[in-house]
């Protein structure tokens, strides 16, 4: 993969308004060369629109935008070593499965296009498809002739709009393995547009959460879902429960006193904003227990649901103060709860993640995930 | 062709074939008429007049003489390829002038799309006739169309060109190619357009994104894909074009006479019956004869 050096990519103030209407607000992002980089956000956010921008098909308002040293942001987009697999696919519908393969090989005058071409359609195991027409197979065949034609070319950034978009649930997870292994193999800076959270979690190395045209967060998998910058961030990735409390003082030991609801908690110190007293405490479901096993910090409540999922059940508690608070517990033998009984929920301090109270609690809920 | 690709999994059992009924052939029927009286049946009068002999006082009687086609092909063969020259050029002027202009209208014209094929369709609203009346008045001796091609020395050129014979633009072989180009423009910008205008842009994106320059991206993605409108368009323009009587005898002159204003003359004129409608026939046999070629080399069948 040493042929050239391309180094990472950069975009430097990168913003797109079409009239009146900013679909992208000035991003600034580094992705590593090799990296496989998720670009995450509910429909309509601008991640075509960005990647378009580095893709050279849409000039961008302001910016620039950057492999390495070199600035390509006026670049045109046959000049660019950077391809892409697009939400529609975009195969010639007038050429064969092999010569669509092989098109870019041919502009850039490969003397092997054809035995490259055929390398490319074996690996995402559509060898046996060639000679057919594009419109004589299924939407998730053409995907992945529309992977092998861009991987194919070897590009600087490979820039996947969803490339999953239309594959069942099976294939969609086989797929999903099977372009990490491809990434890893051939080791090309892949660019993966997804509005499926799980789907951006499993893959990625690092994920940039899009909102409204906006960065919202930019992080590993774990960080991302651990600490939250932003409710926006906290509801749609997983679930969240936010409780608002107000911080009261040092409990010593780098906790923090705060009161959740009536409720004494501590909460790691570290992790409340500077100077906020205001905030929402979050934790997710998984990280609060039935009973009083979990940890120092306690809430009362009465289960109003549970659901059985097989490997846990899911419970829905209202606390005192009227808040609804998830609960997942595994099915590991422990004791269980039911529908009317009181409760008591406990976590570990440490465990929660803390937010401004002025964000919208509900951001990033309602959004098509 | 669907069939190809989900048959791979051994053929299923056939469902019962449907009964099919009346209906289709009583769905064809209008149309099967409709040929049968004004196609078919003519055709076979104009074969059997082809081979009488007489004349038009005495009458005309069937006598199988088909030496009335070797007489037509030997004194009229000139006019036959004239035809098919002139339609020719007609028609590979006219694609060159439809493609862009079919191609502004289908992806950039944007709201004023529909004004423009409406502009396109604009000159059907008079008669074929009075348009090619108009152009003898556009490109009369003394007007200023004529004197601008002079000044700027076209003349010269056209001159060199053997085009035209005099120092004027009238009765002459470019006013006729002009002329037929002008006439049967439309019919070549209007099934341009169609498939222009369903030809998705995001491919030509990803012909971009694979590395097509511009130019490479219209020769393997635009070019192919509008092929269908290509030919359909070139045979509507050449068919009629070739078959033309009106543009020569308006706009040409004695060295430009195309074979449609042979038959016309024939016909109406001269009163010869059976030369007339040999000529007829072989006009139509060489135009099919071309068209199969051609509609083979631009193997439509491959495309989409
Ligand atoms: N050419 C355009 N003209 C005007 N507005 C546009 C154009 N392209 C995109 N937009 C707008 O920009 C916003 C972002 O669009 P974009 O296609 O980038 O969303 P997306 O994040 O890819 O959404 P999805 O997940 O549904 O594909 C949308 O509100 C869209 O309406
Ligand atoms: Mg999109």
């Amino acid at each position: 993969m040493a042929e050239h050096e391309s180094g990472d990519l950069q975009l430097v103030g990168l913003s797109k308004r079409f009239g009146e209407f900013t679909a992208v607000h000035p991003l600034d992002l580094t992705i590593p060369e090799g990296s496989f980089f998720a670009l995450l956000g509910p429909s309509g956010c601008g991640k075509t629109t960005t990647l378009r921008m580095v893709a050279g098909l849409e000039e961008p308002t302001d910016g620039r935008i950057l492999i390495g040293d070199t600035d390509i942001t006026h670049a045109r987009a046959y000049q660019r070593n950077v391809n892409t697999v697009f939400q529609s696919y975009a195969l010639f519908p007038h050429m064969s499965v092999l010569d669509n393969v092989a098109f870019g090989l041919r502009r850039k005058k490969d003397k092997d296009a054809k035995r490259k071409a055929q390398e490319a359609l074996d690996l995402v195991q559509l060898g046996h498809t060639a000679a057919k027409r594009p419109n004589q197979l299924s939407g998730g065949m053409q995907q992945r002739v529309a992977l092998a034609r861009a991987l194919v070319n070897r590009p600087d950034v490979l820039l996947l709009d969803e490339p999953l978009g239309a594959l069942d649930l099976k294939l969609r997870r086989q797929m999903q393995i099977e372009l990490k292994r491809i990434q890893q193999e051939v080791g090309l800076t892949f660019i993966h547009v997804t509005h499926d959270q799980e789907e951006a979690m499993t893959m990625a190395d690092r994920i940039a959460v899009m909102n409204g045209g906006h960065l919202e967060q930019l992080a590993d998998p774990t960080t991302l879902y651990e600490k939250p910058t932003s409710t926006f961030v906290a509801n749609f990735l997983g679930q969240s429960n936010l409780l608002r409390a107000r911080v009261t003082g040092s409990a010593g030991e780098g906790l923090a006193r705060a009161d959740v609801q009536g409720n004494e908690v501590v909460i790691d110190a570290a992790k409340v904003p500077d100077g906020l007293t205001d905030v929402w405490v979050g934790v997710r479901p998984e990280k609060l227990t039935l009973g009083e096993s979990g940890g120092r910090n306690r809430l009362h409540g009465t289960v109003v649901d549970a659901s059985f999922t097989g490997v846990a059940t899911q419970y829905l508690v209202r606390t005192a103060a009227g808040a609804d608070v998830v609960v997942v517990q595994q099915n590991d033998g422990s004791a269980r709860a039911a529908v009317n009984e009181n409760v008591t929920l406990s976590w570990e301090p440490g465990r929660e993640f803390v937010l401004d109270a002025a964000q919208d609690d509900h951001a990033g809920m309602d959004e098509v995930a | 062709m669907a069939e190809v690709a989900l048959g791979t999994g051994g053929a299923p059992a056939r469902p019962r074939r449907r009964h099919v009924g009346w209906v289709p052939y009583a769905l064809l029927a209008p149309g099967l008429l409709w040929l049968l009286v004004f196609f078919a049946a003519p055709m076979f009068t104009l074969g059997s007049q082809s081979l009488q002999e007489g004349n038009v006082f005495d009458g005309y009687v069937f006598t199988g003489n088909v030496s009335v086609y070797a007489d037509a092909l030997q004194k009229y063969w000139p006019h036959l390829l004239r035809s098919v020259g002139y339609a020719g050029a007609a028609t590979v002027f006219a694609l060159l002038l439809a493609y862009p202009l079919a191609y502004v209208i289908a992806q950039k014209a944007g709201r004023f799309q529909n004004l423009m094929l409406v502009l396109v369709v604009a000159p059907f609203f008079t008669s074929f006739l009075i348009r090619t009346l108009a152009w003898r008045t556009i490109l009369s001796d003394t007007g200023p169309v004529t004197e601008l091609a002079q000044r700027l020395h076209i003349t010269d050129l056209l001159q060199a060109a053997n085009l035209i014979n005099n120092d004027t633009l009238l009765s002459s072989k470019f006013a006729v190619i002009a002329g037929l180009t002008y006439n049967f423009l439309p019919f070549m910008i209007l099934p341009l357009y169609a498939s222009l205008d369903r030809l998705d842009h995001r491919l030509v994106e990803a012909a971009e994104d694979l590395y097509a320059s511009p130019f490479q991206a219209f020769r393997h993605v635009t070019w192919p894909m509008s092929l269908p409108g290509v030919v359909a368009g070139t045979l509507l323009t050449f068919i009629p074009a070739a078959g033309d009587y009106i543009n020569s005898r308006l706009l040409g002159n004695t060295q430009t006479i195309m074979i449609g204003q042979v038959i016309d003359t024939q016909f109406l004129r001269v009163l010869d019956y059976p030369l007339a409608a040999a000529l007829s026939f072989v006009l139509l046999l060489l135009i099919l004869a071309l068209v199969t070629t051609y509609v083979r080399r631009a193997g439509t069948e491959e495309l989409v």
